[in-house]
C-alpha cells in the first residue's frame, strides 16, 4: 500500500490530516471566540454540539485524524531517525533560512499533545463525556460551557499553562499549513514565499482567537 | 589581501566501514588565507606523510566546484560554512587565527564511511538508474528545434539540472531525506516535453528506489536548499510530490 | 634494441586506412560497406569501456543499446563525476540555425585551420558531419540547453570562427552533455547491460595473440588488482595534461591508461602538442594543488591590457599602484593592437603566446608579475553591470571566492595554464591503435584537433566519437571476433600482467624513500612549465631530458608512500600515476624537440615570423608523429603518418586582417 510503504504516501497522509486538524481548529476557534462576545450564545453551541449524533461523529472522526497524525508522525520520526545513520554530527549548525520549527515539529507536537491531555479534561471531559455518559464530571452543568471557560481562567496559572500551549500550537501550525500544502504538491517557485505568508496568517489568526480567551480573563475582563 | 593562520583541525578518523571512529586533532601553522579548504588539507597531509603517519582520506577532483566528489562536514556545514560553494571552492580566509575546525564525514545511514571522510554515495547513483532518464536510443530522434520549448521552462529545468550530485542535501538533513537530489532529476525532465512523457513513471520508480535504499522522509525543513552549493529550489520537491501523488491516483 | 632515431630523416609511412572516395562522401560510403555484428551474436561479446566521461559514457551507453555486454571502469565513485564536467562554454554543431552562414564544410575547415593544418582531414569532415546528430541526441536526452524566447535553441560565438555555433547550457555546458550520457549509461547499468566498475583504475592492457583482451585494474577501495576479459577494449581515459602539475584537470586525471598501451604497442601521436588556456587564474602560492579556468566567453566582452610603461608594471607589482590608477592612455590592449581583425577573439594558442610575451618583457601585473588584466570597465560602462552580471555573473562570483577581488571594481587578473592535451593514442579512422582490438576515443587518442583545439570543440570530438562513430567503426572488428569464445582470465597473459602489475606496486612501496609523491610530481611539474611549456627550444627541452631523468630517479629511489599495499592508498595512486607522467613529460620533450617548427599549441623559439606568429614548415612536418615503444630504457622509434592534404590549401593562419 504506497500510503504506508512510500514516503511521499506518508507525507500525504501527515499533510492531508494535519490539514483536517487546522480546519478542525479553524473552526474550534471561532466557537471559542463567541465566549467573549456571548456568553449565553457560547452555551447554545456547546448544547448543540453536546452529545447528538453528528456531534459524536464529528469527534469520532476527529480523534481518528488525531491518531492518524500521531500515529505517522510516530513511524516517520523513527525512520528518519534510522535515515540519520549511528552517528551523530559532532558539530551541527542550521544554515540562515532554515526555520527552528522546521526542524522540532516534532518536539512541538509532543508538547502540544501533552497539553491536549489537560485540556480534554478540563472541558471535554466534564461535558461531551459528561453527557454522553450521563456522569456527573464537573461543578457545572455539562452544556454550561462558559461556566467552566470563566471557572477555569479565573485562575492565572492555567491561564499562563493554556498561553504556552497555545504559542507551540501556533509554532507548530507556521510549518505544518505550508509543509502540507508543499507535500501535497500545491507549490512551486513563485508561489513558495506566498505560501508561506498565507500559512503564517492563518496559524496566527487561529490561535490569536484562541488566545484571545485567556488573555480576556488574565486581564480580568471576564470577571 | 594573503596572511597567514595557525588551525587546530579536529578531523573524523576512521579505518573502515565497520571500524569505530574518533575524533583526531591536529595543529597547522602558517596556513595562507589565499589557500584553499583542500589545498590546506593538502599540506596536512604532506605534514602527516614527512611525519611517517597516514595521511586523511576524502574524496576530491575537479576542485572547481563541479565535479561533485568533494564532500566533508565542516564546523556544522556541508561543504562549510560559506554559502552557494563546494569544499573545494571554501577559502581559508573564512576561518580566524586560532580557530578550530571540526571536519566530519557525511553522516547518513545510506553514505556508509568507507575512510576518514570519504563516504559511499553510490545510492544516489542507484536512484538515476531506476528512473532517472529520458528513454532514448542512440540516433533516430527528431531535429533539436523540433519542438519549441519555453525559454522560462527550459531555464527552470536548467536551474534543477545544476545539482552536481555531491550528496550534501542529504547529509544535512536531519531526516536524512535525498528529496532534494531525486526532485532535481524528476524536475528537470518534467518540465522538457522530451522527458514528460514517462514523467509519472519516472517518478514513481526513483521515489521507490530512494526508499528502499534507506533514505529518510522529507519534512520541508528546507536545510537542503539552505546548503545546496547549487541553489537548488525545494520548489523542485513540490513538483516531484505532485508529480508522484498524480500518477499514484491515476493508477 | 636501442635504436638511435634520426628526426626526420626517416620515412616509415602509417597506413591510417581512410576509406577511399570524395571527403563528403566517405564516412557514408564507409558506413554503407562495413561490416556489422548481428543482434544474437552482441550478447556473446563483450567490451570493456575504460573511462565514462563524454567519450566513455557514450560510448558504453550506445553499444549496450545495441545489445553488447559492456563493462565500464572509471576512477571516480560515480560516473557522473568524469573531468568532461567542467567544460563550461559550450558545444559546437554545423546546424546553421542562425542563418550566419554556417555548413559542415565550415566547421571542418575552421577546425582544420584551428589546429594549424596538422589533423587529419577525413576524420574532421566526420566529426563535423556527426556534430549535427549530437545536439539532437542531448535535446531528446534532456539536456536543458539555452533557449531563445521563441522556444528555439540558442547560439553564441566562440574563438577561431566568424559564425555563432556554439551551443551552450548557462556556463555548465560540459556537465549538462555529461549528465546526458550519465542518464543513458545509467539506464543501461540499470537494465544490466552495462556492469559499471567505480573507484577502478586500469593498470594494464591484457594482449593475446596480438589482439587486446582485457584489462587488469584495481579495485581503489579494497588495493586489490582484478583481471576482466574482453572481446574489444575501448579506452577513453581523458587527457595527461596534470604531468605539469597544475593544470586546469582534475587532480585525478591522468595518462596512466596512455602509457599502458603505448607500452602494449599503441603508437603515443603528437605528444608535444598540449593546450595553454590563456584565461586561468594566476597561480598565486606554493600550496597551490590546480589552477581554474575561467571560460573562454569572457574575452567575449573583456578586454586584455597590461601597463604600457614598465614603471608602471613594477609599481604595480609592488603593491604601489593598482589597476584602476592607470588611465587609457597608459593601457596597452596588446591583443586589440596586434591582432586587430580578431582582437581579444583569437584563438587560444594565440591569446596565451601573446600574454607570455608581454610578462616576459617585463609589463606582467600581480606580485608574481605573470599576469595580465581582463578588464570588463568598458562592458559595464556599455551593458551595465546588470546585463555583465546576467552573462558572467556565476564566473565572477567563482573569481571573487578563489581571489577575494571584485571583477565589477578591478579588472581580473589572468594567466595562461595547462588546460587540454591534443596528443595521445594514435588512431585510424575506425579510432582503433595499433594494437588490434584497442581502441581509443576522445581526449585521449589525438585524433581530430591538430596542433590547437578550438574553443566547445572538444565535447564535440567526444561525443562525436562516442554516440556516433565509435559504436559503428567496433563492429567491423568485432565481425570477426563472434566465434572467440569468453576467454578464461587464468590464460597466462593475464597472469603475467597482473604479476607485472604487482611487481610494480611492491617496488614502489619498497622504496621507502623521503620525497612525498605530490614533491616529486612538483619538481616534474616545474620542468614542464620552464621548458616544454608556451616557449620551447632546443637547448631547453635538451634541458628537459636531462632534468626528466634526474626526476625520474629521485621517484625511484627516494619517494615515500604510507600505507599497505593492498588497501585503500591514495599515494599510492599517485605513485603509480606519476610514474606515467614522468614517461610522457620525456615524451613531450621527445617530440618537441624533434619538431622543428612551430604550429598551434607548440611554438618553438627558433620559428617564428619576423612578428613573433608561429612558422610552420609543411614541407619538413606535415605529419603526425607516432611514437613507438622499444622496450624500458630504450629510445622510442618515431613513425610518421603523412598528412595529406586533398581538399584543403594550406595557409599561414591570419587572425590579423
Amino acid at each position: 500500500m504506497w500510503l504506508i510503504d512510500s514516503s511521499i504516501g506518508r507525507k500525504f497522509i501527515m499533510s492531508i490530516s494535519g490539514i483536517f486538524l487546522v480546519l478542525f481548529l479553524l473552526f474550534h476557534s471561532c466557537m471559542n471566540i463567541v465566549v467573549i462576545i456571548s456568553p449565553s450564545g457560547y452555551n447554545a453551541i456547546c448544547g448543540f454540539l453536546g452529545a447528538n449524533w453528528y456531534a459524536v461523529a464529528g469527534t469520532s472522526l476527529l480523534a481518528a485524524g488525531f491518531v492518524i497524525h500521531i500515529l505517522y508522525a510516530l513511524y516517520l520520526t523513527y525512520q528518519n531517525m534510522r535515515a540519520r545513520g549511528s552517528e551523530q554530527y559532532a558539530v551541527k549548525k542550521n544554515q540562515n533560512g532554515v526555520e527552528w520549527t522546521s526542524q522540532n515539529m516534532f518536539v512541538l507536537g509532543l508538547i502540544v499533545f501533552g497539553f491536549l491531555a489537560l485540556h480534554l479534561y478540563n472541558f471535554w471531559f466534564r461535558m461531551q463525556f459528561a453527557e454522553l455518559t450521563g456522569l456527573h464530571t464537573g461543578m457545572f452543568d455539562a452544556a454550561d460551557g462558559a461556566s467552566y471557560v470563566k471557572a477555569l481562567f479565573s485562575s492565572w496559572i492555567y491561564c499562563v499553562i493554556y498561553i504556552v500551549w497555545l504559542s507551540a500550537l501556533w509554532l507548530h501550525l507556521t510549518h505544518g499549513v505550508w509543509s502540507a500544502l508543499q507535500s501535497l504538491g500545491l507549490n512551486n517557485k513563485i508561489w513558495l514565499p506566498r505560501v508561506k505568508v498565507v500559512a503564517n496568517i492563518v496559524s496566527t489568526i487561529v490561535i490569536l482567537m484562541f488566545m484571545s480567551i485567556p488573555v480576556y480573563y488574565l486581564l480580568g475582563f471576564g470577571a | 589581501m594573503e596572511k597567514s593562520i595557525n588551525v587546530t583541525l579536529k578531523i573524523w578518523r576512521q579505518a573502515g566501514p565497520k571500524v569505530k571512529g574518533k575524533f583526531e586533532t591536529y595543529k597547522l601553522d602558517n596556513v595562507s588565507t589565499d589557500s584553499s579548504f583542500l589545498e590546506m588539507m593538502d599540506v596536512l597531509n604532506e605534514q602527516l606523510i614527512n611525519e611517517r603517519k597516514e595521511p586523511i582520506a576524502f574524496d576530491h577532483d575537479c576542485r572547481e566546484g563541479i565535479c561533485g566528489m568533494c564532500s566533508m562536514f565542516i564546523n556544522g556545514h556541508p561543504h562549510g560554512p560559506d554559502g552557494e560553494i563546494t569544499t573545494c571552492q571554501l577559502h581559508m580566509r573564512n576561518f580566524k587565527d586560532g580557530e578550530t575546525i571540526t571536519v566530519e564525514p557525511w553522516r547518513s545511514a545510506a553514505f556508509p564511511v568507507i575512510r576518514d571522510l570519504m563516504v559511499d554515495r553510490g545510492a544516489y547513483d542507484k536512484i538515476i538508474q531506476a528512473g532517472g532518464f529520458v528513454s532514448v536510443n542512440t540516433g533516430g530522434v527528431p531535429d533539436g528545434n523540433a519542438i519549441p520549448i519555453s525559454k522560462v521552462d527550459a531555464d527552470e529545468a536548467m536551474d534543477a539540472a545544476s545539482c552536481i550530485g555531491c550528496g550534501a542535501c542529504a547529509a544535512t538533513c536531519k531526516n536524512g531525506s535525498a528529496m532534494l537530489f531525486v526532485a532535481a532529476k524528476v524536475s528537470q525532465l518534467a518540465l522538457l516535453p522530451q522527458g514528460r512523457v514517462e514523467a509519472a513513471h519516472r517518478a514513481k520508480l526513483m521515489v521507490a528506489k530512494m526508499d528502499e535504499l534507506g533514505f529518510g522522509n522529507c519534512t520541508n525543513t528546507g536545510a537542503c536548499e539552505a546548503e545546496c552549493p547549487k541553489n537548488v529550489s525545494i520548489s523542485h520537491i513540490a513538483r516531484l510530490n505532485r508529480e508522484f501523488l498524480s500518477a499514484k491516483f491515476k493508477d | 634494441m636501442a635504436k638511435k632515431q634520426e628526426s626526420t630523416s626517416v620515412e616509415t609511412k602509417i597506413d591510417a586506412r581512410i576509406p577511399e572516395g570524395p571527403l563528403a562522401e566517405k564516412w557514408s560510403n564507409y558506413k554503407a560497406h562495413q561490416k556489422l555484428v548481428n543482434p544474437s551474436n552482441k550478447r556473446r561479446l563483450d567490451i570493456i569501456v575504460v573511462g565514462t566521461g563524454l567519450a566513455g559514457a557514450s560510448a558504453a551507453a550506445s553499444m549496450a543499446e545495441m545489445g553488447f555486454n559492456v563493462l565500464n571502469f572509471c576512477i571516480q565513485d560515480s560516473p557522473r563525476r568524469a573531468h568532461s564536467i567542467a567544460a563550461q562554454g559550450g558545444i559546437n554543431a554545423a546546424k546553421n540555425y542562425q542563418n550566419d552562414g554556417d555548413s559542415v564544410y565550415r566547421l571542418f575547415y575552421d577546425t582544420i585551420k584551428g589546429g594549424d593544418y596538422r589533423a587529419r582531414e577525413a576524420n574532421v569532415y566526420r566529426l563535423a558531419e556527426v556534430s549535427n546528430g549530437i545536439i539532437d541526441q542531448c535535446v531528446a536526452q534532456g539536456v536543458p540547453f539555452a533557449r531563445e524566447y521563441g522556444g528555439l535553441l540558442d547560439n553564441r560565438s566562440f574563438g577561431g570562427a566568424q559564425v555563432s555555433r556554439t551551443f551552450y547550457a548557462k556556463g555548465q555546458t560540459g556537465q549538462q552533455l555529461l549528465l546526458g550520457a550519465y542518464s543513458a549509461l545509467s539506464r543501461q547499468i540499470g537494465k544490466g547491460a552495462v556492469k559499471l566498475y567505480s573507484r577502478y583504475e586500469m593498470l594494464d592492457v591484457v594482449v593475446i595473440d596480438g589482439r587486446a583482451r582485457g584489462i587488469i585494474a584495481r579495485n581503489l577501495v579494497t588495493g586489490k588488482v582484478e583481471r576482466f576479459f574482453a572481446h574489444a577494449v575501448v579506452v577513453g581515459s581523458g587527457g595527461y595534461g596534470n604531468t605539469f602539475f597544475l593544470s586546469t584537470n582534475a587532480m585525478a586525471s591522468n595518462g596512466s591508461a596512455a602509457v599502458q598501451m603505448y607500452k602494449k604497442g599503441a603508437y603515443f601521436a603528437n605528444p608535444a602538442y598540449a593546450q595553454i588556456h590563456p584565461t586561468c587564474i594566476p597561480v598565486h602560492g606554493e600550496f597551490q594543488s590546480k589552477l581554474t579556468l575561467m571560460s573562454e566567453s569572457l574575452r567575449n566582452d573583456g578586454r586584455i591590457w597590461t601597463p604600457k610603461k614598465k614603471e608602471d608594471a613594477e609599481a604595480i607589482r609592488a603593491g604601489k599602484k593598482r589597476a584602476t590608477d592607470l588611465s587609457e592612455d597608459e593601457r596597452d590592449y596588446y591583443l586589440e593592437r596586434r591582432y586587430p581583425a580578431f582582437g581579444n577573439l583569437v584563438p587560444r594558442d594565440v591569446a596565451s603566446r601573446a600574454a607570455k610575451e608581454r610578462c616576459d618583457a617585463g609589463y606582467g601585473v600581480g606580485n608574481t608579475g605573470l599576469a595580465v588584466y581582463l578588464d570588463f570597465s568598458d562592458a559595464i560602462k556599455r551593458l551595465g553591470e546588470n546585463v555583465v552580471r546576467a552573462r558572467y555573473g556565476n564566473l565572477f562570483q567563482m573569481y571573487e571566492k578563489i581571489v577575494d577581488d571584485n571583477p565589477y571594481k578591478t579588472p581580473m587578473m589572468i594567466y595562461p595554464a595547462i588546460h587540454y592535451t591534443m596528443g595521445g593514442i594514435w588512431v585510424d579512422y575506425e579510432l582503433q591503435t595499433s594494437v588490434k582490438g584497442l581502441f581509443c576515443i576522445g581526449e585521449a587518442n589525438f585524433s581530430d584537433h591538430g596542433a590547437n583545439r578550438l574553443g566547445a570543440s572538444a565535447l564535440m570530438q567526444g561525443l562525436a566519437d562516442g554516440y556516433f562513430v565509435l559504436p559503428y567503426t567496433i563492429q567491423n572488428y568485432l565481425a570477426d571476433q563472434i566465434q572467440v569464445p569468453r576467454l578464461s582470465t587464468d590464460l597466462p597473459e593475464f597472469e603475467e600482467a597482473e604479476k607485472a602489475v604487482n611487481d610494480k606496486i611492491k617496488k614502489l612501496m619498497s622504496i621507502q624513500g623521503k620525497e612525498s609523491v605530490d614533491h616529486i610530481h612538483r619538481k616534474l611539474g616545474l620542468i614542464m612549465w620552464d621548458f616544454v611549456g608556451m616557449g620551447r627550444n632546443k637547448a631547453g627541452l635538451e634541458t628537459a631530458l636531462e632534468k626528466i631523468k634526474e626526476v625520474r630517479k629521485e621517484f625511484w629511489t627516494n619517494v615515500y608512500i604510507p600505507g599497505k599495499e593492498v588497501d585503500l592508498n591514495n599515494e599510492l595512486e599517485k605513485a603509480l600515476r606519476l610514474a606515467d607522467f614522468i614517461e610522457i613529460g620525456e615524451l613531450m620533450a621527445r617530440d618537441a624537440l624533434m619538431r622543428e617548427e612551430s604550429c598551434g599549441g607548440h611554438f618553438r623559439e627558433e620559428y617564428q615570423t619576423p612578428e613573433g606568429e608561429a612558422l610552420r614548415n609543411d614541407e619538413e612536418f606535415s605529419f603526425a608523429s607516432c611514437w613507438k615503444f622499444t622496450g624500458e630504457g630504450n629510445e622510442p622509434e618515431l613513425l610518421k603518418e603523412a598528412l595529406d592534404y586533398e581538399f584543403i590549401h594550406r595557409q599561414q593562419r591570419n587572425y590579423k586582417s
